[in-house]
This record gives C-alpha cells, sequence and structure tokens, in this order.
C-alpha cells in the first residue's frame, strides 16, 4: 500500500515477512539464552514458561532462525558484494559516526556498514548453528570435548551477535525515515538521495 | 533439602552467599579398591534405599551390570582386566559422583538452585529446579551426570544427603561386606586411607596411594588404589582431574566481559544519540525535491 506515489520501494512483502521472522526469532533466542548464560538473566526464562520451557524451545527457534536467515541470506547476499566503494566509505565511518556525513563517498543500496554487518551477522549465524547443534542435547549425542568448545563459541558469538543487533537496531533509530523501509517497504526520495545517491540514481533514472 | 538449608556453601547460578552462618565437618567417603570384592550390594543398596529401579537390561559377557552410569544408576561397579609387572590384575572401581570440593557440574549449571554444594561437601542436585540442558555433564571431569531419558532431569549419586543429614552414612556404606567402603570425617577418613595404603606398601604395592584430586580441590569421595601413579588403569579413573579451561572461561570471565560489553554497546548508542542527535534528512534535499515536482 503506497500512500505517496513518489516514495521509492525499497523491500518488498516478502523481504519485510522474511526480515521479521528472523528478527523475532533473534529476540526469542537473544532472551532464552542469556538466561542460560548468566544468573543475572535467568529471571528472562519466565517469559518462556520457566527454565525447562526455555531450554526445550531455544533450540527449535534456533532451527527457525537457521531457515529463515539462510533464505535472507540468499536474498541479499548479490546485494552485498564489496566495492571499493565501500572500502572508502568503511575507512571514514568515523565522520559518519561523529555525525558529519557530507563528504562521505556515494553508497549504493547498502554502505559498507551495512554490508559489514551482513557479513558478520552471517559468519555469526553460521558458528551459532554449529555450535548450538553439539549443544542439543535431546537429539545429538557428541564427545564431551566438543561440547565444551561448542558452549564457548556459543556463548561469545552470541554475545557478539546481540552487540551487532544492537548497533543493526540503534543505527535504523538513528538515522530517521529509515525503519519504515523495513515496515511497510518505502522510503523518500529524499531519503534515498541523502544516504545511498548511487541506489537513488539508478531507481529514478535522475542525477 | 529444609534440613540442611543453613549449611550450603555453594548454590548453582547464585551470586549471592549461600546461607553459611553453620560450620559442619567435611565429610568424606573412602572406596578401598584393594578390599573391593565386586558384589555389587553397593549397588543394590542404592537402588534400594533411593528407590529407583533401572531398566533390566542384557548381558554384555563381562560383569559389569549396567554397563554404564544412568539416571537410574548412581553406582556402578568397574571391572577391568590389567597386565602389571607380568601378572594379570582385576581391577573392580566403584563409580559413581565424586563430590567435588570445586565442581564443574555446580559451576555450569545455569539453574538457579538445581545444584547445591552443602558444608560437608556434598554435592546435591535438586531436580526440582534443574531445566535439562545437561550442562553439568558438560562441567563434569568426571563425566557422572546422567539425563533422565523419561523426565529431562539430571540425576546422580546424592551420597545419601537425607541419610547424612540426620547422621546416617550413605546406604552402599552399610551394604558393604568386606569393609571396603567405609565414610566419616573426611579427615578421619584421610587417617584410615594412611593405615590401608602402608599395608599395602608393605604387601609389595610400592606405589599404593589415596586419590583425592588437587585439581578439583579435593573430593568428597576418595580412593585407596595399589596403583595410585597410574589411575587410569582403574576403568579410565582420570590422572588429573580438573574443571576444563573451556569450561572457566565460558563459565567465569566471559559472564562478566560479555554482560558489561552488552551493556556498553547499549548505552553507547543511547548516549550517541544524546549527544550527536538523530541523522536527519537535510531539509535542502526535501525542497530540492519539492522544487522539482513543481516544475
Amino acid at each position: 500500500m503506497i500512500r505517496n506515489p513518489k516514495d521509492l520501494a525499497r523491500y518488498t512483502a516478502h523481504e519485510r515477512a522474511n526480515h521479521w521472522v528472523v528478527g523475532i526469532s533473534f529476540i526469542l533466542l537473544a532472551l532464552s539464552g542469556l538466561a542460560f548464560f548468566h544468573p543475572a538473566f535467568f529471571p528472562l526464562a519466565q517469559l518462556f514458561g520457566g527454565g525447562t520451557w526455555a531450554r526445550i524451545l531455544h533450540p527449535y527457534v534456533g532451527v527457525l532462525m537457521a531457515v529463515s536467515f539462510l533464505v535472507l541470506f540468499f536474498r541479499f547476499s548479490a546485494l552485498n558484494a564489496m566495492t571499493p566503494a565501500d572500502r572508502e566509505w568503511l575507512s571514514r565511518v568515523g565522520e559518519m559516526v561523529d555525525g558529519n556525513d557530507h563528504d562521505m563517498p556515494e553508497q549504493g543500496k547498502y554502505n559498507g556498514g551495512q554490508k559489514l554487518m551482513f557479513w558478520a551477522l552471517a559468519l555469526c549465524m553460521l558458528l551459532l548453528v554449529a555450535s548450538g547443534i553439539v549443544m542439543w542435547r535431546a537429539w545429538f549425542d557428541v564427545p564431551v570435548g566438543v561440547i565444551r568448545l561448542g558452549a564457548v563459541v556459543h556463548a561469545a558469538t552470541a554475545a557478539v551477535m546481540i552487540a551487532l543487533i544492537f548497533v543493526h537496531v540503534y543505527a535504523a533509530i538513528w538515522v530517521k525515515g529509515t525503519i519504515r523501509a523495513m515496515w511497510y517497504g518505502t522510503v523518500t526520495r529524499a531519503w534515498a538521495k541523502q544516504h545511498h545517491r548511487a541506489w537513488y540514481r539508478q531507481v529514478t533514472g535522475k542525477s | 533439602m529444609a534440613l540442611q538449608s543453613l549449611d550450603i556453601t555453594r548454590r548453582s547460578a547464585t551470586t549471592t552467599p549461600a546461607p553459611s552462618v553453620r560450620q559442619t565437618t567435611e565429610v568424606a567417603k573412602l572406596i578401598d579398591v584393594s578390599a573391593c570384592i565386586g558384589c555389587k550390594a553397593c549397588q543394590a543398596a542404592c537402588m534400594e534405599w533411593n528407590d529407583i529401579r533401572d531398566e533390566i537390561g542384557t548381558c554384555h559377557g563381562v560383569y559389569d551390570n549396567p554397563m554404564d552410569l544412568t539416571a537410574k544408576s548412581w553406582t556402578v561397579m568397574r571391572y577391568a582386566e590389567v597386565e602389571q609387572d607380568g601378572r594379570l590384575e582385576w581391577l573392580i572401581r566403584k563409580d559413581g559422583c565424586m563430590h567435588c570440593a570445586d565442581p564443574g557440574c555446580l559451576k555450569a549449571c545455569p539453574a538457579p538452585g538445581a545444584i547445591l554444594q552443602y558444608a560437608n561437601g556434598i554435592v546435591d542436585f535438586h531436580e526440582e529446579h534443574c531445566i535439562g540442558c545437561g550442562y553439568c555433564i558438560t562441567g563434569c571431569p568426571f563425566n557422572i551426570p546422567r539425563l533422565s531419558k523419561e523426565d529431562g532431569k539430571a540425576y546422580k549419586c546424592s551420597l545419601c544427603s537425607d541419610r547424612v543429614a540426620v547422621g546416617q552414612a550413605p546406604a552402599c556404606i552399610k551394604a558393604c561386606p568386606t569393609g571396603a567402603l567405609q565414610f566419616g570425617a573426611k579427615e578421619q577418613m584421610k587417617h584410615y586411607a594412611e593405615e590401608r595404603i602402608h599395608d599395602l606398601q608393605s604387601r609389595g604395592y610400592q606405589k599404593a596411594g589415596l586419590y583425592d584430586p588437587p585439581g578439583v580441590g579435593g573430593t568428597h569421595v576418595m580412593y585407596v588404589l595399589h596403583h595410585a601413579d597410574q589411575p587410569e588403569l582403574y576403568s579410565r579413573l582420570p590422572n588429573d582431574p580438573g574443571i576444563s579451561p573451556l569450561v572457566s572461561l565460558w563459565k567465569g570471565v566471559a559472564k562478566p566481559l560479555a554482560t558489561l560489553a552488552l551493556a556498553g554497546v547499549a548505552l553507547g548508542s543511547l548516549f550517541h544519540y544524546v549527544t550527536k542527535g538523530p541523522n536527519e534528512v537535510s531539509k535542502e534535499l526535501e525542497d530540492e525535491l519539492e522544487k522539482e515536482d513543481a516544475k
């Protein structure tokens, strides 16, 4: 449903739905996983009906996230190929964070930071799935040495991934006019021209 | 266990001190392997007192029965045939929880109060708080806890904490016909062990000794071994057990570090917004586009 015909379509309904399946499963996994990680977070298990339910559900939600992330990965991996312009953007990310984005190099649909985020999250998912499987005692029985390594990898990777998602969410909040792209799919032309000028040119044919 | 609520040394997944005003004597079970005849009376007594009956298994052609610890078999006799100095030796070891002073199971457990260590040294699982994750198995240096397929909870030897709480010896001790199993204050057990070791040494077992591994802070189940220099002979009793460095990392420094890092990223984002302000679309760009439209 496009209210302003001049708005630009950034995400299709399928892309948005796919993103939110990943997003919801991530939130459920982070909350239940933190409960097993540190006693300070154990009360979060109550959100799932107690510790035992959290323990039962966590890996199944993990399977849902792994599958939906894989679909998302194939949807967006080509768009996230790093280019020299992205590296240039990344080398000057300090200016961007400082709130001074006037001279940043022109970016396509995604900037270097978003692309780096994409590949970092994909690596996290790979490590989390591999380490999560070895810890899933309901279905798998692997040597204890592997489980111990898996536990460390799972916890460390999960902490990194939660931090990355904090940055992902904050970036969407910080850059005004962004979140609507994931809610209903469109952005304003001005938003596109300011933040992703090369993409703006490509979709509008204007300079 | 209400009776012991005042003498808890450690409580799983709990960061504040456990109720510990009352000091009790450290206890220990001493297993004198050299006096064990492998009769399995201890196994039978364990089943009887704890009122659990394992599935009836099949004969594997060896004495071991059941072949391994299970959620319903908290102690098993392990029979090893080894050659020492050209002689065949039949080494029989009663396997079960060692009740470590530094328990890996308790360190790894994420469920508050599912594992308790009493001041008397007993490490006890409280299954009503167990969430069934199996982290205790991951943390244990002796491969002791077992998850039940029926209820998904972890079980192991309780050193008959209910009996010890009222001044009784564990059931296995009462059943042992040879005195291979002894129970009492840990100091007293060490003293008794010394006599046994001295006797074994005088009879040609020069390497006889006490198994009270310091890597786990000592244990509250100790062995007198005729070959204390080679504990692996006794059905792979670990030579120098300790909590795996991976488990220490996972349930040690990683916890506060990761928590601080996450808090840092969250607060850093908040203060970035507050200090730098939102990244809004510039008014000039919007006006420019509006002018284009008006043409």
